[in-house]
C-alpha cells in the first residue's frame, strides 16, 4: 500500500497546490513534496526484495488487483519495486522537491498552476517507475507528457510554443510506435499470456513462446517489435539522431522544468529500454549489438561535439545529456553485471549531476538574465558560492573520482570492455571513452570564460550572491553526488542484484 | 436484492420494461402541461428541473433494469413486445443510459442558455420527445418501428436546430438539416420497401429467416445499401455527413451536444440491431456484403472527419468534424464483424466508446455553450487566455480535448484502445492501424484548443461577468465522468460486451 499512498499523496498535493493562492503556492508545494521523499526513503530502508521484478524475483511493496478484462487479457493494477526501480523513485522524489525550491526565484506568474503541475508530473513519474502492468505503466508514461507540455508552453522562453508542441508531438508519435510494437508482441504471444503484466510477458518472451502474427513469423516479429520499441524509447532518451526535440525543449523550459526533464524524464527512456527491450528480448538485443552500440557511441561523441559548439550555457548542458545517455545505452547492451548495473547507476548519477548543472546555470541566469558564454566573465568574483558548486558539479560531470559520475562511468566502461556479446565491444568502449575528453574540453572552456578571469558584464543587472533558497538545492545535490560517489553501494548492491537475472537465459 | 424485483417476472406486465421510454415521453407531456397553465410566465427553473429529473429518473430505471438483468440472457432473454416490433434487451438499455444522461446534461445546461429566449417549454419538451424517439430506436425490432422511431427522433431535432429563429445561421442549419434528413429518410424507406419486397416481412428476425434462399439478391443488395445510407445520415457518416458541420455550428450549442452525442448513438443503436439481426453474416447471400460497405465508410469517415477538422478555424466547427471522425471509429463496430469472429467484443467495444464519447463530446459542446454564453467568439484566437479567467472550466475542456484525442489518463483512451484491440482480435489490424493513425493526428487540432486556452495570452481583456450554475454543473459533471471512466471502464466494457453477445 505504500506505493499507492505515495502516488495518491502526490496527486492530492498537486490538487491542493493547484487551488492554493499564488503567494504561498511555492512554499506549500515544497512542504508537501517532502512527504513523498519520506515515503521513498522509508521504502528504501524497508526494502527486502531480491532479484528482478520481471524475471521471477521477489517484488517489494507489491499490489496486484484486476482492473478490467479486455479480449481475454486482464489488465491489472500491478505495482511494486525492485532494485532497478527503487533508486529511480528515490531520485524522483528528491529531485522534484529540489526543483520546486529552485523555482521560487524564476517563477513569478501563475505560481499555483506551475507547482500543481510539477507535483502532478511527479505523481505520474512515480507511477511510471512502479507500475508492473503494461497498461498502468503506459497510462502514467503518457500522462507525464501533459504537465510537461504545459510547463514548457506556459512558463517557457520566447520560443516556448514551438518547443512545447515539438516535444509533445515528437514523444507522442514515439509512444505510438512503441505501443504498436509491444501490442504486436502481446498478440504474437497469443494464449501463452493471460494478462498485460510485465513479468508474465517478459518470462513468456524469454521462454520463446512467441508465435507468428500479422503475417510475420516469430523471429521477424520479435525483431520488428524490438526495433519499434527501441525507436520509441530512443526518442525519450534521447539517442542521436532522434534528439532534436531536446535542445529546443531545454532552452525554452524554465530551469526547474529542465531539471526534471534532464534529471528524471530522460531516465524514463533508459528505464523503459532496460525493462522492455533488454530484459524481455536479450537475444534480439545481442544480435543487434553493432547498430545499438554504434548509435550509443555516436550519441556520446556527437552530443559532446554539439555541446562544444554551443554558446548558450543551457544548450551546453542539454547536449551533454545526449552524450551521457549514450554511455547508458552502451552499458545496457554490454550484458554484464557492471555494464547493465553501471548503466542503471549512471541514470541516478546523471540525474543528480545534470540537475545540479541546470540549476547552477539557472541561478546564474536569475542574476545575470543571460546564459551566453560571451556576455559575462569572472562571475566567480561576485557569486563565489554558486561558482564553486558549478565547478564541483562540472568535475562530477567529467567523472572526477569520488563523485557519482565517476562510479557510473567506471562501471559502464568496465562492463562494456569485458563484454562478450561482440568482439568489437572493447573498440566501442574505447571510442566512447574519448567522449570524456571532449566533455572536459567544453566544460572547462565554458567555466574559464564565464566564471573566471577579470569580472566583466554588460547587462544592467547587479551581480550579487544568490539567495539562500537558490543555492541550497545545489548544495544538497552536490552532497548527494559525493555521497553516492564515495559509497555507490547504497544503491549499487540492490541494482546488481536486480540486474543479474537479466544476464542469463532468454537466448543469451 | 435486484433479482427479487426484476420486472419481467410473471406478475408484472411486460410493457413495464418500456418504462425508460415512457418516462421520457411523459416528461415531455408534463412540460407541455406546465406551459399550458401559464404560458406567459413559465418558470425556466421548473422546466429545466422537470426535464433533468425526468431524464435522470429514466436513466435510473434503465440502470436498474440493466443491473437487475431485465431482458438479458440470465433472466430469460430479450423481452419482445407488440408482435415483436419492439424488444427490450441489454443493448437497448445500455443505449438508453447514453441517451438519458446526455439529455439530463443538456437540460441542465440549457437552463442558462435559454434564459433570454422565449418558447422555452417547447424547447425542453422537444428535447425530451427526441430522446423518447432515440430510446425507441434502440428498441426497434422491425423495419417499420425503425423508421417511425427514427422520424420521432428526427422531427424534433429539425425544430431544435432552427430554434434560434432570429439567427440566420440557426435557421439555415435547420433547413439544411431538414432537407438532407428528408432525402435520406426517403432513401431509407425506399430501401426498406425493397427489403420487404424480397422477404415479405418487416420484423428483423423474419427478414433474416427469409433472405437465405432468396433469388433476388440484387434487389436485396440495393435495399441494404439504401438502409446503410439512412444509417450514415443519422450517425453523420460519409456520404450523408455534410449536414453535420452546418447543423452543429448553427444550432444552439446544447443542441449540438445533444445531436452529436445522443442522436449519433441512436443511429448506431439502429444500425447494430438491424444489420446484426436482419442480415446476419452467415445467412446473407453473396454480394450483399454490408460489412465491406461499412469498412469503406469507416475508413473514409474517420479520415475525412479528421482532415477536415484539422483545417478549421472555428472551434465549434472543428468539433463538428471531429464528431464525424468519431462516427468513423464507432463504425469499426460494424466493419470488423465476421461470421464466427469475436463479434461481441467488437460490437461491445463500439458501444462502450459511444458511452464514453457521450460524456466527453457533450462536455466539449457544453463548454462551447458556456463560451457563447459569455459572448466570447468562436475561433481559436477568441479562446486565447481563457484559462486565466475561467481556470476550472478550462481544466474540464482540457480533459475533454485530451480524452477525445485518446490520450491515456482519460476515458477516451481506454474506449479507443478497446475498439482497436477488438478490431485486431477480429483480424482487421489494418482497420485498427488506420484508426490509430487518425487518432494520433487528431491530437493536432484538439491540442490547438488547449494551447489557445492555456498558453496564448488574451488579445484583449474580456471580463467574465457570470458563472452560470447550470452550464458549470453540466460541464464539470461531464469532465468528472470522463476522468472516472478510466478507472471505472471495467464494468462498462464488460457490460457492453455481455449485452452485445446476446445479439449473436
Amino acid at each position: 500500500m505504500i506505493i499507492e499512498a505515495l502516488i495518491a499523496v502526490t496527486f492530492l498535493a498537486a490538487l491542493v497546490v493547484f487551488v492554493a493562492p499564488d503567494e504561498y503556492a511555492g512554499r506549500l508545494a515544497a512542504a508537501l513534496s517532502a512527504l513523498p521523499i519520506l515515503g521513498s526513503l522509508w521504502m528504501w530502508a524497508q526494502y527486502d526484495a531480491s532479484g528482478n521484478a520481471l524475471l521471477g524475483g521477489s517484488i517489494a511493496f507489491e499490489t496486484d488487483v484486476v482492473w478490467l478484462t479486455l479480449g481475454g487479457l486482464d489488465l491489472h493494477w500491478f505495482v511494486g519495486v525492485d532494485g532497478i526501480s527503487l533508486p529511480l523513485i528515490v531520485l524522483t522524489t528528491i529531485l522534484s522537491t529540489l526543483a520546486i525550491v529552485s523555482a521560487w526565484t524564476p517563477i513569478t506568474d501563475r505560481e499555483s498552476q506551475f507547482y500543481g503541475l510539477m507535483l502532478f508530473m511527479e505523481a505520474n513519474l512515480l507511477g511510471v517507475f512502479t507500475a508492473l502492468d503494461f497498461f498502468a505503466w503506459f497510462v502514467f508514461w503518457e500522462a507525464v507528457l501533459v504537465p510537461m507540455y504545459f510547463l514548457i508552453g506556459v512558463w517557457g522562453g520566447p520560443n516556448r510554443r514551438y518547443a512545447a508542441i515539438k516535444f509533445f508531438v515528437y514523444t507522442n508519435v514515439a509512444s505510438l510506435v512503441m505501443f504498436i510494437g509491444f501490442i504486436a508482441l502481446v498478440f504474437g504471444l497469443g494464449d501463452s499470456v493471460s494478462s498485460m503484466r510485465l513479468p508474465e510477458i517478459a518470462q513468456a518472451l524469454r521462454a520463446g513462446e512467441l508465435g507468428a502474427f500479422a503475417g510475420l513469423d516469430a523471429a521477424t516479429l520479435k525483431t520488428v517489435a524490438f526495433v519499434a520499441m527501441f525507436l520509441g524509447f530512443a526518442v525519450k532518451v534521447p539517442v542521436a539522431p532522434l534528439h532534436t526535440w531536446l535542445p529546443d525543449a531545454h532552452v525554452e523550459a524554465p530551469t526547474p522544468v529542465s531539471v526534471m526533464l534532464a534529471g528524471v524524464l530522460l531516465k524514463m527512456g533508459t528505464y523503459a529500454l532496460l525493462r522492455f527491450n533488454f530484459t524481455m528480448m536479450p537475444d534480439v538485443a545481442t544480435a543487434l549489438v553493432v547498430p545499438i552500440a554504434g548509435v550509443a557511441v555516436i550519441s556520446v561523441i556527437y552530443g559532446a561535439m554539439l555541446a562544444l559548439a554551443q554558446q548558450d550555457l543551457k544548450r551546453i548542458v542539454a547536449y551533454s545529456s545526449v552524450s551521457s545517455m549514450g554511455y547508458v545505452i552502451l552499458g545496457l547492451v554490454a550484458y554484464t553485471t557492471y555494464g547493465v548495473g553501471g548503466a542503471t547507476f549512471q541514470m541516478i548519477a546523471h540525474g543528480l549531476i545534470s540537475g545540479l548543472m541546470f540549476m547552477a546555470v539557472g541561478v546564474i541566469y536569475n542574476t545575470t538574465h543571460t546564459r551566453m558564454v560571451g556576455d559575462m566573465s569572472g562571475i566567480a568574483d561576485r557569486m563565489p558560492l554558486t561558482a564553486g558548486i558549478f565547478v564541483a558539479g562540472a568535475f562530477g560531470y567529467m567523472g572526477l573520482p569520488l563523485m557519482a559520475g565517476f562510479a557510473g562511468e567506471f562501471f559502464i566502461f568496465k562492463g562494456s570492455f569485458e563484454s562478450t556479446v561482440h568482439a568489437g565491444m572493447p573498440l566501442f568502449t574505447a571510442a566512447a571513452m574519448f567522449g570524456i575528453v571532449i566533455v572536459a574540453g567544453y566544460l572547462l572552456f565554458a567555466m574559464q570564460r564565464t566564471l573566471f578571469g577579470p569580472f566583466s558584464f554588460d547587462g544592467e543587472y547587479e551581480i550579487t550572491n544568490a539567495p539562500f533558497h537558490d543555492v541550497a538545492p545545489l548544495a544538497v545535490l552536490l552532497l548527494l553526488t559525493i555521497v553516492l560517489g564515495v559509497a555507490p553501494d547504497l544503491f549499487f548492491g540492490m541494482i546488481q542484484d536486480a540486474v543479474n537475472p537479466i544476464l542469463t537465459g532468454g537466448g543469451l | 436484492m435486484f433479482d427479487a424485483i426484476a420486472l419481467q417476472t410473471e406478475p408484472v406486465a411486460a410493457w413495464t420494461a418500456l418504462a425508460p421510454a415512457l418516462l421520457l415521453g411523459l416528461t415531455g407531456l408534463v412540460l407541455l402541461g406546465i406551459d399550458t397553465v401559464s404560458p406567459k410566465e413559465t418558470s425556466n427553473t421548473l422546466l429545466a428541473g422537470v426535464s433533468a429529473a425526468g431524464s435522470l429518473l429514466a436513466f435510473g430505471v434503465a440502470a436498474w433494469f440493466l443491473v437487475a438483468g431485465t431482458g438479458q440472457v440470465r433472466t430469460g432473454g430479450a423481452i419482445s413486445l407488440y408482435g415483436d416490433t419492439l424488444v427490450v434487451d441489454g443493448m437497448s438499455l445500455f443505449f438508453t443510459l447514453i441517451f438519458t444522461i446526455v439529455t439530463a446534461m443538456v437540460a441542465v445546461a440549457s437552463y442558462d442558455y435559454l434564459r433570454e429566449q422565449s418558447h422555452r417549454a417547447e424547447f425542453y419538451s422537444l428535447v425530451l420527445f427526441a430522446a423518447t424517439g432515440m430510446t425507441m430506436m434502440s428498441m426497434a425490432n422491425s423495419l417499420a418501428t425503425v423508421f417511425i422511431s427514427l422520424e420521432l427522433a428526427s422531427l424534433p431535432s429539425y425544430a431544435l436546430v432552427a430554434f434560434l429563429k432570429k439567427n440566420r445561421g440557426s435557421v439555415e442549419a435547420g433547413l439544411k438539416y431538414f432537407l438532407i434528413g428528408s432525402v435520406s429518410s426517403g432513401v431509407m424507406v425506399f430501401g426498406i420497401s425493397l427489403v420487404y419486397a424480397v422477404t415479405g416481412s418487416l420484423v428483423l428476425g423474419d427478414v433474416a429467416a427469409a433472405i437465405g434462399d432468396t433469388e433476388m439478391a440484387g434487389v436485396l443488395g440495393m435495399g441494404v445499401l439504401m438502409i446503410v445510407g439512412g444509417v450514415a445520415y443519422k450517425t453523420a457518416s460519409v456520404p450523408f455527413h455534410f449536414w453535420a458541420p452546418e447543423a452543429y455550428e448553427g444550432a444552439p450549442a446544447p443542441i449540438s451536444a445533444f445531436l452529436s452525442s445522443a442522436s449519433k448513438a441512436a443511429g448506431f443503436a439502429v444500425a447494430f440491431r438491424v444489420f446484426v439481426e436482419a442480415f446476419p453474416l452467415g445467412a446473407i447471400p453473396a454480394g450483399v456484403d454490408w460489412v465491406l460497405a461499412f469498412q469503406v465508410l469507416a475508413v473514409v469517415t474517420m479520415t475525412l472527419g479528421n482532415f477536415a477538422a484539422a483545417t478549421q478555424e472555428n472551434v465549434k466547427r472543428m468539433l463538428a468534424y471531429s464528431s464525424i471522425g468519431h462516427a468513423g471509429y464507432a463504425l469499426i463496430g460494424l466493419a470488423a464483424l465476421t461470421a464466427g469472429g469475436p463479434n461481441a467484443s467488437v460490437l461491445g467495444a463500439s458501444m462502450a466508446h459511444l458511452l464514453v464519447y457521450g460524456f466527453m463530446n457533450t462536455g466539449a459542446f457544453l463548454f462551447i455553450a458556456l463560451v457563447e454564453h459569455w459572448g466570447v467568439g468562436r475561433t481559436f484566437e477568441d479562446y486565447n487566455g481563457l484559462a486565466s479567467t475561467a481556470p476550472i472550466a478550462a481544466v474540464a475542456m482540457t480533459v475533454f480535448m485530451f480524452s477525445l484525442a485518446g490520450l491515456p489518463p482519460f476515458g477516451g483512451f481506454l474506449s479507443k484502445y478497446a475498439l482497436f484491440f477488438s478490431a485486431i482480435e477480429a483480424g482487421f489490424w489494418w482497420l485498427a492501424a488506420v484508426g490509430a493513425i487518425n487518432s494520433a493526428l487528431s491530437l493536432f487540432y484538439y491540442s490547438r484548443v488547449v494551447k489557445a486556452m492555456w498558453i496564448e495570452s488574451p488579445a484583449e481583456d474580456f471580463e467574465i461577468t457570470s458563472r452560470p450554475v447550470g452550464l458549470y454543473a453540466a460541464v464539470l459533471f461531464a469532465g468528472l465522468a470522463t476522468l472516472l471512466l478510466l478507472p471505472a471502464f471495467g464494468p462498462v466494457i464488460e457490460t457492453a460486451q455481455a449485452v452485445a453477445a446476446a445479439l449473436f
